[in-house]
């Protein structure tokens, strides 16, 4: 009994404390306020819309892991849209057959995969600041895309991408089974192999963990290689949800993805946080939005309250560190 | 107290039941405090015995509790601010200097004039002259207009004193001032000491090391878990004698060396160079021995050791281990091959502190603790625990940070992260920097205790008294060459110490 | 000579490339090398140099900033409405609303990260979304053009006729700019606050040890940005005659990676108005001549992308591998 109590705190991590209250809160607060958010409905939409904003947050939590960030995550995502959009187009548009759209996939993950060699390599061995380099390689990323495109939106796919985005396998949306399986790819990266734990200790001091033979390089290489690959997935995601690709699709989400590691209790200056926690953050973003809806409100809203949301979560933090500080001094 | 030695002279500063309490623990419990005027002060005791918060204290960073009695230069206070401090010519010197190097050396040493709550225009031409005529002041020819991140350690040492006598200082103190200085640098920095003090400069100097503190002090003040120990001349003192008075213990060491000439060697290297850092090093390790290095700061004994454990590349020469010759491309390639490295620098390179206990002790050896290609839980725990048994750690649990223990439990932890590699050659690199003096002599047993067991050891210090009685041979390295060897068994600390300090 | 081209390495190579881009596109375009075109881009690049002082400012100071763009754009609003309440105003009015307004919520930020210690990057995220969420959701997405005759004639400060008949023309934008250029430089290099801020970015304890009010400068650096963004927005809403709420969105990364390439560090410490002014020149620079060289306008931002990444892996492989000369002879 002892031990599965532990197995489960040690699952969920010091960081559930933030999301887990704000998820009760947010539960309370809205079925409370209203009748119809405990629905189906209501969950619906939530398991629908969480997928792509949580995908890039998955590929912006392991930089932040390392205590950089990758700002390139929405227009990588735009680009693998459109290297998947181009191998169908060029084998067939609507015709395109299913093995072609695999092969899009596969490359469209390769060229995520490659902006984020790209930024591994120049953050690894310039030791650059990560914010620059990744904002650079947006602007580059932004600016090939709208090349391409004309800033003009690409459609017109086969039938069969259509469940992709929006069919249901034994009731679970498609694209929140996708996001599920990658949630726990990333745990099981994080908690159980090393470039998982190198990944924190690089975070927390890049030369003591080089000094104790952790490759740094390569798993900053690594990290924003994974980073650029899972941004591709969401890209694909998108693709399917919207049946068509535009640059500039999700550009709202990338410090939404920043907010939402931050409300997970990752620790901003790298080192410390975990995935689950995330997830529930991730949750309680949509949970919010959605029930915001109900009450009659816009997405603009729910963007405005997502923000106070974290800072009464970081309040909270301090208030909690100043409590410690002061029940030690009275004992 | 109350005999004060020499002259009747009034104190410059006398402190009076200072407390002071930071979350639950009294870091300063009735603390008294007195400085002559130009008298050269030392403030001894192990870390953590409130050195630091004293000063901060003194120097208004600090609040102290209520009832605290703080006279200085005829005028009564019950706490500081760092503009009263500073107005009323106190002065700091801190450990990490407090410089800002960004800016440049003058701007650096006039700081003051661009201190205060309102706003005015900066004169860069005062601010020049200024330091100038510090720099002036303490017969140091330095570029002021240029960035202080251009200069070196020592020399920004000289900054940081030179901006301590801009504003007519009357009681400079300074925290580990020689900390990181080489010896030529520390004899300078004793000349200015000794002609601010005969200027009419108090000076306060806290350092760990002892021989330099009884060669320049008047008196001392030892505090000991935040309590007075004592106030006492410096005069007939020992270096023995301040140990025991800083640790409330008695430490009689005894030479541990042996002989291990049948033993196989570890570890050759020959004509071993790397320009500008270390020429033509030949030397072997045997199984079972432990190798002392020792030397000033900048003789080359880190870069060797940094060669030695793949983070360096040599020039030429070789090293071989167990007879094979080896060339390593990185610090991986050597932990593979069997050599671990304990950096000098613990706190930011030896241990990540914010990280756990767990984490820290498995970081180099986490292909022990897979099972079915995944890193286990259970296989961290008990190789932790089992480490943690074997070097007598004290933790509370696990998970914990790192930076909670205390230096001594720190080193454990980062000796036991090497000894979980399975190493053939361990190299300690100055183990004792930021141990108490009271737990160097558990990291000492760790180290025989290793040797019994064959594992071939270099101990590398700056502390000669170390390797002299911890290790099997002595070898005295200086301006990157090989000066002499050394056995202990047959040569006096004396011998050891005058080679080094010639 | 050499002391000096040490000491402002990075204004130096700027001033070298934007030279080596000005000197190909004076051979290569008729158009380039002329009053017209170097007043055109004065008056277009006036509002981002507003910006970019005003960041460089925070940068100085350690901090970061994410939400002065959309900070500027609820300025721009509200200055508007309030101006149409008390029926009109003029230039100085609008300013100091502006001004005010800017420094309101410059401070908020401040307050947010010296009361609860909360890192800027996770504070300004945070009001990022709470500005733009709240501006989106009160204004609905609805434009000004409605705005006082004032603030949308055009002012010309100087005119000159062209050989072929067409007006270079000097416009209010560039006043203000030069204005503002000039009292971030007295202000951050001629006062002892402004020196009291490099100290602080630089150093924190060291400077908290001196006494310095650690308060203070988070609320003075923030104010200034704050002031600076919403002057920026009244004199971007002047330029573009109308008030999108949504026009300035997006804006606050590009002027970080001006500001950047301008030699500011990320953590404090570092740069100059010089380096910050030519860095968004030298962006401007680029796109004007790419303009002018018929490049495709969608290949700008991939191209002005791809400079910033190699300027910064460039400058961190350091220039003193490239230029040997320049290495410091001095210890």
């Amino acid at each position: 009994m002892n031990t599965a109590v532990t197995r489960i705190k040690e699952f969920l991590g010091p960081e559930i404390a933030g999301p887990g209250l704000a998820f009760v809160a947010v539960m309370l607060f809205f079925s409370l306020a209203s009748p119809q958010f405990l629905s189906s409905a209501t969950f619906g939409s939530v398991a629908f819309q969480l997928p792509e904003l949580g995908l890039l947050t998955l590929a912006m939590l392991l930089p932040v892991l390392t205590g950089g960030l990758n700002l390139a995550i929405t227009f990588t995502a735009n680009l693998a849209g459109l290297t998947v959009a181009w191998v169908l187009q060029v084998n067939g548009g609507v015709d395109a057959g299913m093995a072609s759209f695999v092969l899009g996939c596969i490359l469209a993950i390769a060229v995520g995969a490659a902006t984020g060699v790209v930024m591994g390599l120049v953050i690894a061995y310039t030791r650059a600041h990560p914010i620059l380099v990744s904002l650079s390689m947006m602007i580059f990323v932004r600016g090939l895309g709208e090349f391409l495109t004309r800033g003009g939106d690409i459609s017109g796919f086969p039938a069969f991408l259509q469940p992709i985005g929006h069919g249901s396998l034994a009731g679970i949306p498609i694209p929140l089974l996708i996001f599920i399986v990658c949630v726990l790819v990333w745990h099981v990266l994080l908690t159980r192999l090393k470039l998982g734990f190198n990944t924190y200790m690089i975070g927390s001091n890049i030369d003591a963990a080089r000094y104790s033979g952790v490759n740094t390089r390569k798993v900053l290489v690594l990290v924003y290689t994974l980073s650029g690959a899972m941004s591709a997935v969401a890209g694909i995601i998108m693709l399917a949800r919207f049946n068509s690709v535009r640059v500039g699709h999700g550009e709202s989400y990338l410090l939404i993805t920043v907010l939402a590691c931050f409300l997970g209790g990752v620790n901003p200056f790298g080192g410390f946080g975990r995935v689950i926690p995330v997830f529930v953050a991730l949750v309680v973003l949509q949970l919010l939005s959605s029930g915001l809806n109900l009450m009659g409100a816009n997405q603009h809203l729910a963007t405005a309250v997502w923000g106070i949301l974290l800072i009464a979560v970081m309040i909270l933090r301090w208030l909690a560190a100043q409590l410690m500080i002061f029940n030690r001094r009275k004992g | 107290m109350a005999d004060i030695p020499g002259t009747g002279a009034k104190p410059l500063l006398s402190l009076h039941n200072i407390n002071m309490t930071f979350g639950g623990i009294k870091a300063l419990k009735n603390v008294s405090f007195e400085v002559l005027p130009g008298e050269v002060h030392c403030l001894a005791g192990e870390n953590g015995s409130g050195k630091s918060t004293l000063i901060k204290i003194i120097t208004g960073v600090y609040r102290p509790e209520d009832g605290a009695v703080i006279e200085y230069d005829g005028q009564t206070y019950s706490h500081m601010s760092p503009v009263t401090a500073q107005a009323n010519g106190i002065q700091v010197i801190w450990q990490d200097l407090a410089l800002f190097p960004e800016m440049t050396v003058a701007e650096n040493i006039a700081f003051q004039t661009v201190i205060g709550r309102w706003p005015r225009f900066v004169n860069y031409r005062t601010m020049r002259d200024i330091a100038v005529k510090a720099l002036q002041r303490l017969g140091v020819a330095l570029d002021v207009d240029a960035p202080l991140k251009d200069y070196s350690i020592a020399q920004r040492q000289i900054v940081a004193i030179a901006r301590a006598l801009v504003g007519e200082a009357k009681l400079v103190f300074m925290d580990e001032p020689t900390a990181s200085l080489t010896q030529s640098e520390t004899d300078h920095l004793i000349e200015i000491v000794r002609s601010l003090s005969a200027s009419g400069v108090a000076v306060v100097f806290v350092s760990h090391r002892l021989a330099e503190v009884l060669e320049i002090s008047n008196r001392l003040t030892v505090l000991r878990d935040g309590a007075l120990v004592g106030v006492y001349p410096v005069e007939g003192m020992t270096q023995s004698r301040v140990t025991e008075l800083m640790t409330g213990k008695n430490f009689d060491q005894q030479v541990r060396a042996k002989s291990v000439r049948d033993n196989p060697v570890v570890l050759e290297v020959k004509r071993l160079s790397r320009p500008g850092q270390f020429h033509d090093i030949s030397f072997n390790v045997r199984s079972g021995e432990t190798l002392g290095i020792t030397g000033l700061l900048g003789a080359g004994r880190t870069e060797l050791a940094l060669a030695l454990f793949g983070m360096l590349k040599p020039r030429s020469g070789s090293v071989s281990l167990h007879g094979k010759p080896v060339r390593f491309s990185s610090n991986r390639d050597a932990i593979k091959a069997g050599i671990a490295y304990l950096s000098e620098d613990r706190l930011s390179l030896g241990l990540i502190q914010p990280q756990s206990i767990a984490d820290n002790l498995v970081i180099a050896s986490l292909d022990r603790i897979k099972s079915g290609g995944l890193l286990s839980d259970d296989r961290k725990r008990q190789l932790v625990a089992r480490w943690i048994a074997d070097l007598g750690v004290k933790i509370g649990r696990q998970s914990d940070a790192v930076s909670t223990l205390s230096g001594g439990n720190q080193q454990r932890i980062a000796i036991a992260k090497w000894l979980a590699t399975d190493p053939k050659l361990l190299i300690l690199d100055a183990p004792t920097v930021g141990v108490d003096v009271g737990a160097r002599a558990g990291i000492f047993e760790i180290v025989a205790k290793l040797a019994e067991s064959g594992l071939a050891i270099i101990l590398i210090s700056d502390e000669v008294p170390e390797v002299y009685f911890n290790a099997d041979r002595v070898l005295h390295m200086a301006q990157g060459q090989i000066a002499g060897w050394f056995d202990p068994q047959s040569c006096s600390l004396q011998d050891i110490e005058a080679a080094v300090y010639a | 000579m050499r002391k000096l081209v040490q000491s402002h390495a990075t204004e130096f190579a700027l001033l070298a490339v934007i030279a080596a881009i000005c000197a190909v596109l004076s051979l290569t375009t008729d158009s380039f090398f002329s009053l017209g075109n170097a007043f055109d881009l004065l008056n277009t690049s006036s509002v981002n140099i507003i910006f970019a002082v005003g960041l460089l400012v925070v940068l100085i100071a350690g901090g970061i900033d994410i939400s002065f763009a959309v900070g500027a754009s609820v300025v721009q609003y509200v200055t508007a409405l309030i101006l149409g309440y008390i029926g009109g105003g003029g230039w100085m009015s609008g300013l100091l609303i502006a001004g005010s307004l800017g420094i309101l919520l410059g401070a908020f930020n401040a307050f947010l990260i010296h009361r609860f210690r909360i890192i800027s990057i996770v504070a300004t995220i945070a009001t990022f979304n709470i500005y733009f969420g709240l501006l989106m959701f009160f204004t609905q997405g609805v434009s000004i053009y409605d705005l006082p005759d004032w603030l949308t004639d055009r002012v010309v400060l100087f005119e000159h006729e062209m050989a072929d008949g067409t007006w270079a023309e000097i416009t209010l934008p560039v006043l203000v700019m030069v204005i503002c250029v000039a009292a971030t430089w007295l202000f951050i290099t001629r006062t002892t606050t402004g020196r009291q801020l490099y100290a602080f970015g630089d150093n924190p304890e060291g400077a908290r040890r001196f006494g310095i009010n650690i308060g203070a400068m988070q609320f003075i650096a923030f104010g200034w940005l704050g002031m600076m963004a919403g002057i920026a927005g009244l004199i971007q809403a002047h330029y573009a005659q109308e008030v999108v709420p949504n026009a300035l969105y997006g804006r606050e990364l590009d002027v970080l990676a001006a500001v950047v390439l301008g030699g500011a560090r990320l953590g404090g410490g570092k740069g100059s108005v010089l380096g910050c002014v030519l860095g968004v020149l030298l962006i401007a620079i680029t796109q004007n001549g790419l303009n002018l060289l018929g490049v495709s306008p969608f290949a700008f931002k991939m191209i002005v992308g791809a400079i910033i990444l190699v300027a910064i892996t460039l400058s961190n492989t350091s220039i003193e591998k490239l230029l040997p000369f320049m290495r410091g002879a001095r210890r």
